[in-house]
C-alpha cells in the first residue's frame, strides 16, 4: 500500500554524520513516502539512533542534505521547530515531563507550541489517552505508571502535535518483556491508520508484519534495504544473515 | 564557676529586640541575593563567553574571600573612592545596614547560583530532548520544564546556603549594627557574663534555624509531590 506521491515526505541525501573524528553516518540515501513504514535495525553503535535523530534534527548533520516534505533541515531556527512539529518522536526512556500529570504531559506543547486554547488541548489530550487506552490515568504522575503505560503516554504526547511522520527510537527496549506487547499493539494501531513511520527496533515480529521495508545498518551505512519477506529469508548481505543470525536464533 | 540562669531569662528578651534587624538583612539579603543568583545562572548557561566569564569571576570572588571581610571592604573599604561617594549607591553604602545587606547579597548570591546550576545539571537530559523534539523553544524549555525541576533539586542545599546567610546576619554586628549578635556584645560588655549571653544567643538562633529547616521541609515535600505522591 505504498502512496505514490511526487516528493517524498523524508528525503536524505548523501548524509555524513561525525561525532569528532568517530563517523556516526557514511552516505546515507533514504527516502520514505507518505503512509510508508519503514524498520530499521542493527547493531548498537550502528548508527540507527544518530540516523532518526538527524531527521528532527536532535543532531544536526555534517555533510549531505535532509528534506522533510520538502523543505531542507538547515540551522535555521524557524525552520528546524516548524519541522519538528510535523515529526513526533518517542524515545526508548519515555522522557515524560515527571513534574506534570499524564494529561499536563499532553497539553504541554499543544499550548505552548501549537497554541491550542486550554479546553481543545485536554480534549485532544483526552482522544489520544483513550486511543492508547489509559484515559483513567489521566490525573497520575509519570512515576505512578508501568512502563508500558509510559511509553504509551508518550506515544499519545506526540500523536497530540498531530505530526505528518512518527519516529520511534527503540520504544520497547527499556520495557519489562510483558509489557512490549501494549505498546507494539498501539504502533501497529498506527500504522494501520498510515501514519508515516520510522522504527528503530529490534521486534523483528513488528517488522514482518507492519513494515514496508527493513533497514539494516551497520558501522554508519545502510548495508541493506528491502521489503520484510526479502529481507528475513533471502538477505542479500553477509552482515546481514550474521545480524538476523544473532537475533533470531533464541 | 556559676552559671547564673536568671541572667538567660533576663536578657533573651533583650536580644530579642534586634529579631526584627536580624530578619530584614535575611529576607532582604536572601531576595536581592536570590535575583543575581538566577541573573548569574542565566549568564553561566547561557553559552556566551563573555556573559559566563564575567559571572565565573565574580563567584570565585565572592566565595573566595571571607563574608566579614567581604563586609569591611564594603563598609569601610569603599568611600574611600571619592567615585563611590559620587554615586547614587552612596546613601545606600554610607549606612552599616546597605553596606551588611550588600555585602550578604553579593556572598548569597554567588553562593546560590551554584546551587541553582547544580539543580539545572540534574535534569533529565532525555526529558530536555523530549521537549526539543516537541518543538518547544530555549526560553520555554527553560521556564516549563528545567526551572521547575531544578528548583526542585537545589532545595536541600539551598535550605543550607539560607540558614548559613541567617547566621552570618550576625557579623553585622561588627559594623555598628544592633542585631541580636550586637545587642549581645553591649549586654556582655556591661554584664561581664559572656557565658550566659552568648549560650542564649546561641539557642535563639538554633530555634531559628529549626523554623527554617522545618520550612523547607514542608515546601520540599510540596515541591516532590509527583515524586512520592
Amino acid at each position: 500500500m505504498t502512496n505514490t506521491d511526487t516528493i517524498p515526505l523524508i528525503q536524505l541525501k548523501n548524509v555524513d554524520k561525525f561525532f569528532g573524528s568517530f563517523q556516526a553516518l557514511s552516505n546515507i540515501d533514504l527516502e520514505v513516502r507518505k503512509g510508508e513504514k519503514i524498520v530499521v535495525c542493527g547493531p548498537s553503535g550502528s548508527g540507527k539512533s544518530t540516523l532518526i535523530r538527524c531527521i528532527n534534527r536532535l543532531e544536526s548533520h555534517s555533510a549531505g542534505h535532509i528534506f522533510i516534505s520538502g523543505k531542507e533541515l538547515t540551522d535555521q531556527v524557524k525552520d528546524i521547530n516548524a519541522i519538528r512539529r510535523e515529526v513526533g518522536m518517542v524515545f526508548q526512556s519515555f522522557n515524560l515531563f515527571p513534574h506534570m500529570t499524564i494529561v499536563k504531559n499532553l497539553m504541554l506543547a499543544q499550548q505552548l507550541v501549537r497554541k491550542t486554547n486550554k479546553v481543545e488541548a485536554r480534549e485532544t489530550a483526552m482522544h489520544y489517552l483513550e486511543r492508547v487506552k489509559i484515559p483513567d490515568q489521566a490525573d497520575k504522575y509519570p512515576v505512578q505508571l508501568s512502563g508500558g503505560q509510559q511509553q504509551r503516554v508518550a506515544i499519545a504526547r506526540a500523536l497530540c502535535m498531530k505530526p505528518e511522520i512518527m519516529l520511534f527510537d527503540e520504544p520497547t527496549s527499556a520495557l519489562d518483556p510483558e509489557m512490549i506487547s501494549e505498546v507494539l499493539d498501539v504502533m501497529t494501531g498506527l500504522a494501520e491508520d498510515g501514519m508515516t513511520m520510522i522504527v528503530v527496533t529490534h521486534e523483528m515480529g513488528f517488522a514482518r508484519s507492519v513494515a514496508d521495508r527493513v533497514i539494516f545498518m551497520d558501522v554508519g551505512e545502510i548495508v541493506e534495504e528491502a521489503d520484510p519477506e526479502t529481507f528475513f529469508n533471502n538477505p542479500k548481505h553477509e552482515r546481514t544473515k550474521n545480524f538476523l543470525s544473532q537475533i533470531l536464533q533464541h | 564557676m556559676n552559671f547564673d540562669i536568671s541572667l538567660v531569662t533576663g536578657t533573651i528578651p533583650k536580644m530579642l529586640v534586634g529579631i526584627g534587624l536580624t530578619f530584614e538583612l535575611m529576607f532582604l539579603s536572601a531576595i536581592i541575593g536570590l535575583i543575581l543568583a538566577i541573573v548569574l545562572l542565566l549568564m553561566r548557561i547561557s553559552g556566551k563567553w563573555y556573559l559566563g566569564w564575567p559571572a565565573q569571576v565574580f563567584i570565585y570572588v565572592f566565595r573566595g574571600t571571607p563574608i566579614l571581610v567581604q563586609i569591611f571592604i564594603i563598609y569601610y573599604g569603599l568611600p574611600q573612592f571619592e567615585a563611590v561617594r559620587d554615586s547614587i549607591f552612596w546613601p545606600i553604602l554610607r549606612e552599616p545596614f546597605g553596606s551588611a545587606v550588600v555585602a550578604l547579597s553579593l556572598n548569597t548570591g554567588a553562593y546560590v547560583s551554584e546551587i541553582l546550576r547544580g539543580g539545572v545539571l540534574g535534569v533529565d537530559r532525555g526529558v530536555h530532548e523530549a521537549a526539543t523534539a516537541l518543538g518547544l523553544s530555549a526560553r520555554q524549555k527553560f521556564i516549563y520544564i528545567t526551572a521547575p525541576i531544578a528548583t526542585r533539586l537545589a532545595i536541600p542545599a539551598y535550605s543550607n546556603d539560607f540558614i548559613s546567610l541567617m547566621k552570618a546576619t550576625s557579623l553585622a554586628s561588627t559594623i555598628t549594627l544592633m542585631d541580636m549578635t550586637g545587642i549581645a556584645r553591649t549586654i556582655v560588655a556591661q554584664t561581664f557574663a559572656p557565658y550566659e549571653i552568648f549560650i542564649s544567643l546561641a539557642i535563639i538562633y538554633m530555634i531559628l534555624t529549626f523554623i527554617i529547616q522545618k520550612s523547607f521541609g514542608r515546601f520540599e515535600r510540596y515541591m516532590s509531590k509527583y515524586v512520592n505522591p
